[in-house]
């Protein structure tokens, strides 16, 4: 998403105030890239919207196997989604610190952030198996399939995350920006808020109401 | 006269000398030599121009109309004559299937995607728009999409199941080809086109309006498609669930359509709904838009109510996400939702009564031209408000309950849709082709055009009123002699009419066909400004440059270039509008003061190679999960190559500098 505006460095005459030679002077003020970012980030809300309806809509259903009260271990999903929450934090001190222009703290706090994002991912690896041991499988119930769908969704969102901090250090390390890397940092900062902003209300709406 | 600075094949050089490097190729990370030609099949293949991924965008969406249309028209034979057997059961649904299917996301949304993307920048005086290689791929996406989805044809029979494709009906115990699959997977390919299509306009109307260009100053074109992105924005994302649970159920045995584990069927219908109504008006508005330019152009008169038609346009598509249930009336809903969808689906004719309105007194006491796309524009009026009034008529969910699934319901879909969106991408072609083309198409085959269009959509879609209230269901393959009724409700008689009248409307169409063939031959050039048009795309050359303008157009008015020719002169009988400048002395005066340095973005290799790959992937779906992720592998070398492809071009990238005041700067790519 890297893309930068098609604009005009010109001498042309005066234009109302406008000023020409601000290379990223856009009508609203607030960048291109930023401004995609928003929109696919509302378009996204849409998304999981949707599949959070569905798993609302059959988490009650499991006649062939275990239903949520049974398998959910709340302890150990808690301590992945603080995690993941922390994973915020870092990610604010990444973004914080593109913004001074300082690459080491940058990195070492994008890399912090992808190591956290890995344990929560991790964690719900773990998770999937045991739940799967327990004879929740993706096609034995409404449930399972739901529910699969609805973390699995989100843990990919989290991995397209992870792999984007370790690349936008691996370019960083090999100074191959193209473009404002405090922006493109913090665009990534964007969708990683979005994607732990929906684990809270996944968390809150799978987890912890009770069916 | 400008300079462009595109990519060459010469270095450049500064006083005779090699210019320093600022970034070599080699230096980015394994990309290739960005691509340079700017004539040819390559300058095509590659390009990221918004002018010509809009010609490429109508041409393929063309294409699909015809066979959309071969579709349609083997249906109406089907349905000629009773107990007829032009077509098995099994063609016969997916024939309706993939007509309207192939209608609604082949043609329909990309030919408005056609005109968005031509027209969007133009009128809004931008030189591109905002992520241009991103367009590309929207382009690439809807053109292999398409072709994967017509490719299940040969590949065991393609989808059966109708355009909304309701469960538990699409599960493979009751569609056991791989004719769905098709279908899931290349709306999820044309849907992403749709999607990052949306970001890219909506971002561009937002961003990158000519300086002093407000809002409210817009082309109601341009204010009309930007309201289609954004519900394609969030509209897009619904019908992706959607297609997710179809195929998990498919092909990995989920279990969200089983009525055995206790599935609930109208999750579906809810899921696909709330994508499809809004759809509705995805379809019709840019249609909307394109006539709010053509009526004025042609009444001699401003738009009538300019704020009005933009508003209302905007509350159709608030108002459009919550009536979605209308389509569902006959699913048990209950009757405090149905009451709900009801009132709802009354309220948004209030805004669509109101633009009819507005373009009626647009027309009233104007100096009215009827050039082609007048005529068009007209009917479009006539013939959605046919489609409007049956469509209230559905809001009333009892008198609903007893269409629903007949006849009365295609009739009503049809004049809106064939009637209305249609009808308005036609008057679109006839008023832009100069613009596009830099020639006039026939007026005389234009009218035939017309008229053989709008009595066929009279004779095809008007007996289907009388059929479905009637009792004839629609989608059945076959009508039976016995049942036929006689005198006004021969049934009988009224098909053979409607079948006569899709004949009628393909000559028309192939009228137009032929219409684009003899023009290109003629080739006689268009005048400037053949229209006396009003907006900023008339403000260049026609076809417009590679850049657009050659000096990006300072805005001050609604209609500024119709604000430039006319000015008000004091006159014995009160002021008047008099001409007083030609669009030629417009645009010799923009190029005596062109911008000096004009950047346009590169081609790249990478959104055809991206979009490739996904293709590939769904066949793997189907057919080898290997194949899979053979096309993972190349969408994600596209994705890294794009992000790796240098902003900071390489020397060699550019023009020579001009010297002399100018300073020497570089392309962006995007």
């Amino acid at each position: 998403m890297a893309d930068i505006a098609v604009h005009d460095v010109d001498h042309a005459p005066e234009h109302d105030g406008y000023d020409d030679h601000v290379p990223h002077a856009t009508s609203t003020g607030l960048s291109n890239n930023k401004l995609a970012m928003w929109l696919f980030l509302g378009s996204e809300c849409l998304l999981f919207g949707g599949l959070i309806s569905t798993y609302m809509l059959y988490r009650g259903r499991h006649e062939n196997g275990p239903g949520p009260d049974q398998i959910f271990d709340i302890p150990l999903t808690s301590v992945s989604s603080f995690i993941l929450l922390m994973s915020s934090l870092t990610m604010v001190l990444a973004v914080n610190s593109a913004k001074r222009k300082d690459d080491r703290n940058t990195n070492l706090w994008l890399v912090v952030t992808a190591l956290l994002g890995a344990l929560f991912v991790g964690g719900q690896v773990y998770e999937f198996t045991a739940f799967y041991n327990e004879g929740l499988g993706f096609t034995t119930s409404l449930f399972g399939s739901s529910f699969y769908t609805l973390t699995g969704f989100h843990g990919v969102h989290v991995t397209i995350g992870i792999i984007m901090l370790l690349v936008l250090v691996a370019i960083s390390r090999r100074d191959r920006f193209t473009g404002d890397k405090a922006e493109v940092v913090e665009l990534v900062g964007l969708y990683w808020h979005f994607v732990d902003v929906v684990w809270v209300i996944i968390f809150t709406l799978v987890y912890l109401i009770p069916s | 006269m400008a300079i462009i600075e595109r990519p060459s094949t010469v270095p450049a050089t500064v006083d005779g000398t090699v210019a320093p490097e600022i970034v070599t190729t080699s230096r980015a990370l394994g990309n290739f030599r960005r691509p340079v030609s700017t004539t040819g099949w390559k300058s095509w293949l590659f390009t990221v121009d918004h002018k010509k991924l809009g010609i490429m965008y109508g041409a393929v969406a063309l294409f699909f109309f015809l066979v959309g249309g071969v579709e349609a028209l083997l249906i109406r034979l089907q349905l000629a004559a009773p107990d007829n057997m032009v077509l098995s059961a099994g063609l016969y649904n997916e024939m309706f299937t993939m007509h309207a299917t192939t209608m609604v996301f082949l043609f329909v949304m990309p030919m408005a995607a056609a005109f968005a993307n031509y027209f969007l920048p133009l009128q809004i005086g931008a030189r591109d728009v905002a992520f241009p290689r991103i367009n590309a791929l929207g382009f690439w996406l809807f053109l292999f999409g398409g072709i994967f989805l017509n490719t299940s044809w040969f590949l065991g029979g393609a989808a059966d199941g109708g355009w909304f494709m309701y469960s538990p009906n699409s599960s493979s115990l009751f569609s056991p080809s791989h004719g769905i699959d098709f279908w899931v997977l290349g709306l999820q390919i044309t849907g992403i086109a749709s999607l990052v299509g949306a970001i890219n306009l909506i971002v561009t109307v937002l961003n990158m309006r000519a300086p002093g260009m407000k809002l409210m100053q817009m082309p109601v074109f341009t204010w009309m498609v930007l309201v289609v992105q954004f519900l394609l924005l969030f509209a897009m994302p619904v019908i992706t669930v959607a297609l997710f649970l179809l195929s998990f159920q498919r092909n990995f045995g989920a279990t969200f359509f089983d009525v055995n584990q206790g599935a609930d069927p109208l999750l579906w219908q809810h899921l696909f709904w709330i994508f499809g109504h809004p759809e509705v008006y995805i379809i019709i508005l840019p249609s909307f838009g394109i006539i709010s330019e053509v009526l004025p152009t042609f009444a001699r008169k401003p738009l009538f109510g300019y704020k009005f038609v933009v508003f209302s346009g905007a509350a159709i598509g608030f108002v459009g996400w919550g009536v979605w249930a209308h389509h569902m009336f006959a699913s048990g809903l209950g009757p405090v939702s149905v009451a709900v969808f009801s009132v709802a689906t009354m309220l948004i004719a209030i805004p669509t009564g109101v633009k009819i309105v507005n373009w009626t007194l647009t027309l009233w006491g104007g100096k009215l031209q009827y050039t082609t796309a007048m005529l068009f524009a007209i009917g479009v009026i006539v013939l959605f408000t046919i489609g409007g009034l049956s469509g209230v008529t559905h809001a009333v969910a009892p008198s609903d309950t007893q269409q629903t699934d007949t006849y009365h319901i295609v009739a009503h879909f049809h004049y809106v849709i064939v009637g209305g969106a249609v009808m308005g991408l036609f008057s679109g072609f006839y008023y832009w082709w100069p613009k596009m083309f830099g020639q006039l198409l026939s007026e005389r085959l234009g009218k035939w055009n017309f008229w053989l269009m709008f009595f066929g959509v009279n004779l095809t879609f008007g007996p289907m009123h009388i059929l479905g209230l009637q009792g004839m269901p629609r989608r059945m393959v076959v009508w039976p002699d016995k049942l036929t009724g006689d005198g006004f409700f021969d049934m009988a008689f009224w098909n053979k009419v409607a079948s006569v009248g899709s004949f009628v409307i393909a000559a028309g169409v192939l009228l137009f066909v032929i219409n684009i063939g003899l023009t290109a031959k003629r080739k006689v050039k268009a005048p400037l400004d053949p229209w006396d048009a009003r907006t900023l795309e008339w403000i260049t050359s026609s076809p417009p440059k590679e850049h657009n303008f050659d000096r990006i157009p300072t805005v001050h008015a609604l209609d500024e270039f119709f604000h430039r020719k006319y000015e008000e002169v004091d006159t014995e009988n009160g002021p008047r509008l008099v001409k007083v400048k030609a669009a030629e002395e417009i645009l010799a005066e923009e190029e005596a003061n062109a911008d000096h340095h004009i950047h346009l973005p590169s081609p790249s290799y990478w959104p055809i190679i991206l979009a490739l790959g996904l293709p590939i992937i769904a066949y793997g779906v189907i057919f080898n999960l290997l194949l899979s992720v053979v096309g993972t592998a190349v969408v994600l070398l596209a994705i890294f190559g794009w992000c790796l492809e240098p902003s900071v071009a390489d020397d060699s990238d550019f023009d020579p500098p001009t010297g002399g005041d100018s300073t020497k700067e570089l392309a962006t790519i995007g």
